[in-house]
């Protein structure tokens, strides 16, 4: 079937099966590896992004379900060659080891901080309680979040 | 990688489409809504429909309102919304504590209140919750519509009345103003089903309990509810010693089973003490004005 979405603002059309999962056509099709795919049973949250402006899990919906709405990937959270604070803050705060579980992250992250510009640590944790991170302990990723809500304005890369 | 069969997909633009899709391609064709149920299923096999119909253009049916003496919950108004409703949390709290503690935020932003009702896991939350406070399920056909109590919604675990070419458009949960509600849940880690969960409301008069209902997930209860122990609390006074004599009923009507999330009679126990702390908690809210 064919599908039509807009993914970082870019509208894109694909031949796809009904059966391809939106994260295997992020991945796949379209070669947007920074979303990342783990569990597949919609528990580990490495492969959330955001659909029509919300967070979903993309290994549990269809390419044919997101035909029509607008996805936003990781790979849109740096503008040109700035990092978004939440990128920002994930690399000054360590917020990540083996990075597995970063792309997931950081757009709950953005999406916590659009809705609720400076959040308590309990609600950071409660935002990304769907997400699982093997190596951090997730301290340094709240502290990330914290790092990027305290610096609210893109930062160029490197400064 | 985990993949459904094939399929065929269908995007239906309103009720009476989907039901005219469902209904022209049979009991092969199943509704998707958030899908945070049917996807896993179909991942693993445990479902194999060859067609979707999906849901998710009917916009129309994601609505929490009132209408009369009832709260109408349009069928694919998701988790999250149930969560941020003003509307629910000014008449029913137990909405609120049962949303904490469904899946995680992400999932929350794609489960819907249909498709809860619909899947039937037995640990289904939205379940025991509607149970509870005695709600109505309306359905509709190319043949119209019809209501059906929540409590006789359910033939067993993930079975419903729901025909092939039938939907689920609303859910509906009489307000009783005044009255207090709660959502008690032992999960083995945030974001995990229960272990044993239960929602409760009570109606008070001049210190007794009026009317209440008792609602419960995970433990086996015939409609996820607990008849026995409602019929044993109506009318007795508002006490801890009424609470326990309706939790020990509740927990002796159950019939939890033995698995990876507990043994039997440690379920049975956790039925006695969360009952005691729902109706506790719901009769404190209905002392302090409602919800
Ligand atoms: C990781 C994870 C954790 C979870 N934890 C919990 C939890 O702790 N507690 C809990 O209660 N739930 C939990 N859930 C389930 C979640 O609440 C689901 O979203 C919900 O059970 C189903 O809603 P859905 O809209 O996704 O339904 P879907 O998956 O779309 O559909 C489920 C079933 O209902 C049918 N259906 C859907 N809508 C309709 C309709 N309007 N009319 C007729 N039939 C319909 C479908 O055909 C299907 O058979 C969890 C899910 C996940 C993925
Ligand atoms: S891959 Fe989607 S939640 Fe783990
Ligand atoms: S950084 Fe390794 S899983 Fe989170």
């Amino acid at each position: 079937m064919q599908v039509s979405m807009s993914v970082n603002g870019e509208r894109v059309n694909r031949e796809v099966e009904p059966r391809i999962l939106l994260v295997h056509f992020l991945r796949d099709e379209l070669n947007l590896t920074g979303t990342h795919w783990g569990c597949d049973t919609s528990n580990c949250g490495t492969c959330v992004v955001w659909m029509d402006g919300v967070p979903v899990k993309s290994c549990t919906v269809l390419a044919a379900m997101a035909s029509g709405r607008e996805i936003r990937t990781v790979e849109s959270l740096e503008q040109g060659t700035q990092l978004d604070p939440v990128q920002e803050g994930f690399m000054r705060e360590h917020g990540l080891q083996c990075g597995f579980c970063t792309p997931g992250m950081m757009m709950t992250a953005r999406w916590l901080l659009d809705h609720n510009p400076d959040p308590s640590e309990a609600e950071i944790r409660e935002a990304i309680s769907g997400q699982i991170c093997r190596c951090t302990g997730y301290e340094n990723i709240v502290r990330a979040v914290r790092w990027a809500a305290a610096h609210p304005a893109t930062q160029e890369v490197g400064s | 990688m985990q993949v459904p069969a094939p399929f065929e997909y269908d995007r239906a633009s309103s009720v009476e489409e989907a039901v005219a899709l469902l209904e022209r391609h049979g009991a092969e064709a199943r509704p998707i809504a958030g899908g945070h149920s049917l996807l896993p299923m179909m991942k693993l096999r445990l479902a194999r429909p060859e067609r979707l119909v999906d849901l998710n253009d009917l916009t129309d049916l994601s609505y929490v309102r009132a209408e009369g003496e009832w709260i109408a919950l349009g069928a694919m108004t998701r988790h999250a919304e149930l969560a941020a409703s003003d509307l629910l949390a000014r008449h029913y709290k137990v909405f609120q504590d049962a949303e904490r503690v469904i899946a995680d935020p992400v999932v929350r932003n794609r489960g819907t209140v249909g498709g809860s009702l619909c899947q039937g896991d037995p640990a289904e939350d939205l379940c025991a919750v509607v149970a509870a406070l005695g709600g109505q399920v309306v359905l509709r056909s190319s043949g119209g519509g019809r209501v059906v109590a929540a409590r006789d919604f359910y033939l067993g675990p993930y079975e419903t009345v729901v025909a092939p070419a039938e939907l689920v458009t609303e859910v509906r949960i009489p307000i009783r103003p005044g009255s207090g509600s709660a959502y008690e849940k032992v999960e083995r880690r945030p974001g995990d089903w229960a272990i044993a969960a239960v929602g409760c409301f009570v109606t008070l008069a001049e210190g007794s309990v009026a009317d209440c209902g008792i609602g419960l997930a995970a433990v086996g209860a015939n409609g996820y509810c607990a008849p026995q122990a409602e019929a044993q609390l109506r009318g007795q006074p508002a006490t801890e010693e009424s609470f326990r004599s309706a939790a020990e009923a509740a927990a002796a009507s159950c019939r939890p089973q033995s698995d990876q999330r507990g043994p039997a009679d440690y379920k049975r126990d956790l039925v006695r003490e969360l009952t005691q702390r729902a109706l506790r908690r719901a009769a404190a809210r209905a002392m302090a004005g409602g919800a």
